[in-house]
């Protein structure tokens, strides 16, 4: 007999709201419905009315964790747009920026699949040697979250030479921190028992829902755009990509484990390699055209498409955010799982819900728009914005 | 004081609504919670449903799909409750107020005790928001 758990929109596990029906026959779940919109703050309809110093705020607010990646990957395609070339100082504090964030998204993960699993230990510790990472985007930067760091040209804020070895000591401390978890959370067999052969993405299966980031790489899908198209300073830095072949949450925890090592290996070489110099380079007018930019988010590829007016605003801008491809590969993931498994499945892609938020348009109560109409009215939305821009 | 009152000033329950936030007050919340800021110390809890709640901290704008869900969050609350808004969208909508799909701050729709503007507040602005909120009874 079929019945329905709702999951959310405010539940207790989540911390964003967003609604799951598990479609559920005894204890094993056999459908998953995927309701999001709960999130939704249309910015790609803001931002064509700011101006470019105001988007970069603007897309930094997309998500609370990603945000030094949506800042990153619009000012890229911005640069992209208009030629602009960056000091090479000023790529290096953005991939040190970049490691830093994504040190603190995979602990606040592992801290939150921690309290999944009614493991409130790993959430407590994690949690806590999250806060010296903090410590230092409050230092260079000055502020805990949103770092306002990235700007059209280059970056806002330099990295001192006395701050170096207080950035160094940290990581010394976060390092040390990730080896104890790595080592807990493969050596505990309740956590193993808990988390192995949960939640299987095979490889095929990942690669048709066009899942990315380390829910791609725990599957086996060997991609990640910082070495496959090298932004900031990825190409003049020895590293490794991290893939794992089983695809369960398991392997998901693994990835983002070694790849806080990974990042802490950026960083420190960064920090040897910063050449002297400028941090930005002056911006006089951005022309006409339109750029993409590209970066490794914490949870996978972010992409950013703007089509520059001439003007000081963009007329089109265009976000993908990660999640919003991993979060459809639940509806594979959970099935054929119990219930008790789906809370954790759902959280293994580190879902971001706020990046995600798309908007489905009721022309009324009965008629649902489907492709064709979108399309349409984005042809009529291209006619009007062509004879507006025609006549000036 | 009535019974209530202190019954609600000597461990406040929080429970926490986000209508449409972009995730980071709701983190620096939890972050409140977690070893360095440690708000369990003063009997601060998080609980997981509105009905055990004392006080709901808000975050985030409210859009149009969200605020049925979160007037009902509200209403299942019992009272007297207070209300904290946590960031600058709680307060005043920040720079989402020209949004096709946001409906207005939380202060259109239920009274609002405590703003803690921020974007986002500090733990420690979080806390002494609350220890506001808790000496205006």
């Amino acid at each position: 007999m079929r019945r329905v758990i709702p999951i959310g929109p405010y539940h207790p596990l989540q911390e964003e709201p967003e609604f799951f029906k598990l479609i559920v026959e005894g204890e094993k779940v056999v459908e998953l419905e995927i309701n999001i919109g709960y999130n939704h703050r249309g910015h790609e309809f803001l931002s064509p009315k700011m101006t470019y110093e105001q988007i970069a705020y603007l897309v930094e607010r997309i998500c609370g964790i990603c945000s030094n990646s949506h800042p990153l990957a619009f000012v890229q395609a911005v640069e992209d747009a208009a030629n602009i070339k960056v000091p090479e100082r000023a790529l290096y504090i953005r991939t040190i920026n970049h490691e830093l964030e994504r040190i603190h998204s995979h602990f606040l993960w592992l801290g939150l699949a921690g309290h999944f699993i009614g493991y409130n230990t790993v959430w407590m510790w994690a949690w806590k040697y999250r806060e010296p990472i903090l410590d230092i985007f409050e230092m260079v930067t000055g502020n805990r979250n949103h770092y306002a760091m990235n700007k059209i040209g280059g970056v806002r804020w330099d990295i001192k030479d006395e701050q170096i070895p207080i950035i160094e000591n940290i990581l010394l401390e976060v390092e040390k921190a990730t080896w104890m978890f790595t080592k807990a959370i493969l050596d505990d067999p309740v956590i193993l028992a808990r988390l192995r052969d949960v939640g299987v993405l095979p490889k095929e299966v990942a690669i048709d829902y066009g899942v990315v980031g380390p829910t791609a790489r725990a599957s086996g899908v060997n991609i990640d755009v910082r070495r496959d198209d090298p932004h900031a300073a990825y190409d003049r830095i020895e590293w490794d990509v991290i893939v794992f072949e089983e695809g369960d949450v398991l392997a998901k925890a693994k990835v983002r484990l070694f790849e806080c090592l990974e990042s802490i290996k950026i960083i420190r070489q960064c920090l040897r390699k910063m050449p002297k110099g400028e941090i930005e380079t002056k911006v006089d007018e951005i022309p006409m055209g339109e750029g993409i930019g590209r970066a490794e988010a914490p949870r996978g590829e972010v992409f950013h498409y703007v089509r520059t007016s001439g003007m000081n605003h963009p007329i089109r801008h265009k976000i993908r955010a990660p999640s919003y491809m991993n979060i459809a590969s639940n509806a594979y993931a959970c099935v054929g799982y119990s219930i008790a498994d789906a809370a954790l499945t759902l959280a293994a892609v580190d879902p971001c819900y706020c990046c995600t938020e798309r908007i489905f348009v009721y022309a009324d109560d009965k008629k649902i728009m489907g492709y064709e109409d979108i399309l349409k009215l984005s042809w009529e939305l291209t006619e009007k914005l062509k004879r507006k821009y025609n006549k000036i | 004081m009535s019974i209530k009152l202190k019954a609600l000033k000597k461990s406040p329950w929080v429970f926490h609504v986000s209508a449409a936030s972009c995730n980071n007050c709701d983190i620096e919340i939890l972050a409140a919670l977690t070893p360095r800021f440690d708000v369990e110390r003063f009997g601060i809890l998080l609980v997981g449903s509105p009905r055990h709640a004392d006080a709901l901290l808000v975050t985030g704008v409210i859009n149009r799909k969200s605020l049925p869900r979160v007037l009902e969050v509200y209403n299942q609350t019992p009272k007297p409750c207070l209300v904290i808004a946590v960031g600058t969208c709680a307060c005043d909508c920040h720079m989402f107020k020209d949004s096709y799909n946001v409906v207005g701050p939380y202060d259109k729709y239920f009274p609002v005790d405590v703003y803690i503007p921020g974007c986002p507040p500090r733990p420690e602005a979080i806390i002494a928001g609350v220890v506001k909120a808790l000496s205006k009874l």
